[in-house]
């Protein structure tokens, strides 16, 4: 067996081999020697050695599992290089997941009672790295004695050992609170920093805890202060800061002990006040401490004039030339934007300029910070400044860009046109990465700008003549063309430059859309559903439109073909109803849980599909998702062809608002348009009875009688009886009463049910029989031979 | 600190300190994705970035990255002072550093940032007593006898 080569001779093997597949020869080659090493019982020095090979070996990314009995048997050894090896592998190669760790637990104990100081350091190292939760529980105990007896060198050690432990089992916190207290009296500013870590961490993880480390801020303060006054200390210098490090602990440690609390606060304001304005920021340490000044000030209950410095040095930050501090700036004012906004208000202008900076982490805060800054007051300018940035942003910046465009938009637009002016500019320039709600929403309120639609479709017109590529603008401007068509083609329009829209060119727009490949299926269907509502809008190129409809009627996408076969059906055999069919939409309302009227429609819309397809019934026209819904369900609930008087009668409904559009066709469900007539069929003495007739379905029929009663006495038990023709089908419902009160006070109705499957002549004879007030009971007849309204 | 990862220009680890448990494969998948997000920012770039719920502040020095994974409350400035410490430090020890002082001394690398950094946090303020212990702690090593009679490494 070859002896194996120093741990330099095979990095340096190593690294001059020329291929991966060289490498990998030369290394498989050491680690079939190391193996072979370690199964020998003691070769001298050459253990660690080999060990040492191992890790370079493990770092290369090889595995290396073979090693950790190794390093458990290495960190046993009496041998200080042994130990010190065997320690380092065990902290890359054995973590808490790895069952090997537990067995070092033991010469981990023994070696924190070891008499050299360097071997107690290596267990306390180790055991902060990777330390799992049972051994921190046993270990426990030793590293609170270290606490308290040893030299400064082992006890800095042992408090960051015992946050470790903290952090793996938060219970030991109890354990060590006592100590951690007593430690803050140390001279020593290794220890004192471990102390203020540790008593970090225990406040963090527990409010008792805290509560009690409270009293410590007197204690906390008065070594601030012996850092930042004090002379200088070579030891602890760094750039004119005396223990920076240290410094920014206790301003943090302060941070978490003045939340809240407003004695604890006051006790600190001199000291920050005095850090604040005395720190040294021409450095990025000063600039560190300061920083954490900064967080400090801003967590308490400082006073104003604090928090003023403290947004003040922020705002010095911001045109720092380096742009770390320019970060972090932006990060922190992030923080403070919804509290002290007016504060922040006055660096807009620099955040803004951050927005143009290279780096896109900067560019990021910037516009987070920016949409945190608009308000009603600076909405233009701030628009025009985020749209610049739309236009140049990186991708992955692009859709949160846009979305927090659109929010603030809507909060502070200050007009109208303004909004939909901005929404259209979004969509030209990232309308591929906004949202998908977008579209709905953008519809939602143009149709509820009625002044502007002219300018809107006249604006959308041009924009799809441009560019067809953004599926968000192109459904928008597609749906807009179909709906305000006619709008489009008178040519005028106040708000914008005339311009001459023939009906040719809308129908070739729209055309495109439909035959380009850049169309989503969804899109095509918004085109289609527009070049068949302009069709109504429209006088001299019907068949154009005629026959491209016909044409996506053998389309091999199902849902255009299904739109195309209804709108098929539209022309050829309801014609009639098109023009009611297609009118303008009412205004939609905005629904205000924030889920699109699309949701609830699509489930109208497909139950009545299966229905609408091939049946007789009315059609549905396929609208896109957004539409009211009510109009659909109303249209696809009845089931009989509706009357053509009826479909005459809704034109002229509709230039009223558009809730009487809807009433008017949910009426079309029971009743015939015009109110049935009432018709009196009885009347003596003083008790009148009058009939309503309607229809219900094909042989069916509902009568409502009404009583009333218009002598100066109540009558009482009053009830009808109703007889019909043996072929004639009654049910009388319940009446609503018995009692009919003086002077028409009050009337009685009652429903019958009738069905005349055989269509004979329908004659009906009614009983009337009621009690006077004087107790008589009083009885007659009455015979009705025809019905108005059948 | 999480974790501490220093890698050549060409991406090749040269030492990684973990503080957080995690299996082989994660740290292999985490080293891989955050080097290439490193390498892949440009010379005048901000320190610096998000990634995944963490903060990493990186810097360069000559042909190494220094790489921190930190948590949301520590304080990125002070951690490019930590960094910068390091570099300081292991200046001192090799005498003007460079890339092959850390390779083919990988080991006191390691022995180095243990004694500056314990679980994570700074242990030593003061560069002086760090390179104190590490010099003691150095005498300690038993000189090696093997059959290649080099010396002590």
């Amino acid at each position: 067996m070859s002896p194996s080569i120093p741990l330099q001779e095979m990095i340096r093997a190593i690294r001059s081999a020329r291929t991966q597949c060289e490498e990998r020869g030369v290394i498989q080659r050491e680690c079939a020697a190391i193996r072979a090493q370690f199964r020998q019982v003691d070769n001298g020095g050459a253990r660690s050695h080999n060990l040492a090979k191992l890790l370079y070996v493990h770092m290369l990314g090889y595995p290396a599992h073979f090693g950790q009995m190794e390093c458990v048997r290495m960190i046993a050894s009496p041998r200080y290089s042994e130990k010190r090896v065997g320690y380092l592998g065990a902290m890359m190669l054995l973590d808490e997941k790895q069952d090997a760790s537990l067995l070092i637990t033991n010469s981990i104990k023994n070696d924190l009672a070891h008499s050299n100081q360097y071997v107690q350091s290596l267990a306390l190292c180790t055991l902060a790295c990777m330390g799992s939760a049972e051994m921190c529980r046993d270990l426990a105990p030793e590293i609170d004695r270290l606490l308290r007896a040893s030299n400064s060198y082992i006890k800095k050690k042992a408090a960051l050992c015992a946050v470790h432990i903290v952090r793996k089992v938060h219970d030991l916190g109890e354990l060590f609170a006592p100590a951690a207290r007593s430690l803050l009296a140390e001279k020593n500013h290794g220890v004192l920093h471990g102390a203020v870590v540790l008593i970090t961490q225990l406040c963090e993880r527990n409010p008792e805890a805290l509560e009690r480390f409270r009293k410590t801020v007197p204690d906390l303060v008065q070594i601030m202060k012996g850092l930042v006054i004090s002379g200088y200390s070579p030891e602890h210098d760094v750039a004119g800061i005396s223990d920076p490090f240290l410094q920014v602990r206790i301003l943090r440690l302060l941070r978490i002990l003045g939340r809240h609390n407003e004695t604890a606060s006051d006790a600190m304001n001199d000291l920050l006040a005095q850090v604040a304005t005395n720190t040294d920021s021409t450095k990025t340490v000063g600039n560190a401490v300061l920083y954490e000044t900064v967080l400090t000030v801003l967590d308490i209950k400082s006073e104003s004039g604090l928090r003023v410095l403290a947004v003040n040095i922020l705002g010095r930050f911001l045109l720092n030339n380096d742009r770390n501090i320019r970060y972090i700036a932006m990060t922190s004012l992030q923080r403070i934007v919804g509290t002290d906004h007016n504060a922040v208000q006055r660096h807009r202008g620099t955040i803004v300029d951050c927005l143009k900076d290279q780096d896109a982490s900067v560019k990021r805060r910037a516009l987070e910070l920016s949409l945190a800054l608009v308000s009603a007051s600076n909405i233009r300018t701030m628009m025009k400044e985020l749209l610049l940035f739309l236009s140049s942003c990186p991708p992955e910046l692009r859709a949160q860009a846009a979305s927090g465009i659109f929010h603030a938009a809507e909060r502070y637009a200050p007009s109208q046109r303004w909004h939909i002016d901005t929404i259209l500019h979004v969509l030209t320039t990232a309308g591929g990465d906004v949202r998908d709600e977008t579209v709905p929403n953008l519809i939602q309120l143009i149709t509820n700008t009625s002044e502007l639609h002219c300018y809107t479709v006249h604006k959308l017109y041009r924009a799809l003549l441009t560019d067809i590529s953004q599926p968000s603008l192109v459904q928008v401007a597609c749906w807009c063309i179909g709906e305000y068509g006619d709008l489009l083609l008178k040519g005028e329009c106040q708000e914008t430059e005339p311009s001459q829209v023939t009906e040719d060119d809308a129908l070739d727009a729209l055309e495109t859309v439909l035959q380009s490949h850049m169309s989503s299926p969804a899109t095509r269907g918004f085109a289609l559903t527009a070049t068949m509502k302009l069709s109504t809008r429209i006088t001299e190129n019907v068949d154009r439109i005629r026959s491209i409809v016909s044409i996506y009627g053998s389309c091999m996408d199902v849902e255009l073909q299904q739109r195309a076969v209804e709108y098929n059906a539209l022309f050829r055999k309801y014609d009639h109803m098109r023009a009611a069919v297609l009118e303008r939409m009412p205004v939609i309302e905005k629904n205000s849980s924030g889920h699109t009227n699309g949701e609830t429609a699509g489930d109208a819309v497909k139950e009545i599909q299966p229905a609408a397809v091939k049946q007789t019934g009315p059609l549905l026209p396929q609208q896109p998702a957004n539409q009211v819904c009510d109009l659909l369900d109303l249209l696809g609930g009845s089931e009989e062809p509706l009357q053509p008087s009826t479909a005459l009668g809704l034109p002229n409904s509709t230039s009223t608002a558009g809730g009487d559009l809807l009433d008017l066709l949910g009426g079309l469900e029971l009743t015939p348009l015009a109110p049935a007539p009432t018709v009196p069929v009885y009347e003596k003495d003083g008790v009148s009875l009058t009939l309503i007739c309607e229809k219900t379905s094909d042989s069916g029929m509902t009568v409502t009688l009404t009583a009333s009663n218009s002598t100066d006495s109540d009558i009482s038990v009053f009830t009808l009886q109703a007889a019909v023709p043996k072929s004639v089908q009654l049910h009388m419902k319940a009446p609503s009463g018995d009692f009919l009160p003086a002077r028409g006070a009050a009337k009685v109705t009652q429903m019958v049910a009738l069905n005349n499957p055989n269509k004979v002549n329908l004659k009906m004879r009614i009983r009337i029989s009621y009690n006077t007030s004087q107790g008589s009971a009083y009885q007659d007849t009455v015979q009705i031979d025809s019905f108005p309204g059948l | 600190m999480q974790f501490m990862l220093l890698f050549s220009r060409q991406g090749k680890l040269r030492l990684q300190k973990w503080y957080v448990p995690l299996s082989d494969k994660e740290k292999k998948k985490i080293t891989r994705e955050l080097v290439q997000t490193v390498l892949a920012r440009k010379p005048k770039m901000c320190s610096f970035l998000e990634w995944r719920d963490l903060k990493v502040v990186y810097k360069r020095y000559a042909s190494l990255y220094f790489c921190c994974a930190i948590e949301e409350q520590d304080n990125e400035l002070i951690t490019l002072e930590i960094i910068h410490r390091y570099v300081e430090l292991l200046d001192k020890y090799f005498g003007s550093v460079c890339e092959l002082d850390i390779i083919f001394n990988f080991e006191k690398a390691y022995f180095i940032l243990d004694e500056f950094l314990l679980g994570g946090e700074a242990q030593e303020t003061s560069k002086k007593n760090v390179l104190k212990a590490i010099e003691q702690a150095d005498l300690l090593q038993e000189p090696r006898h093997e059959y290649f009679n080099v010396p002590v490494y």
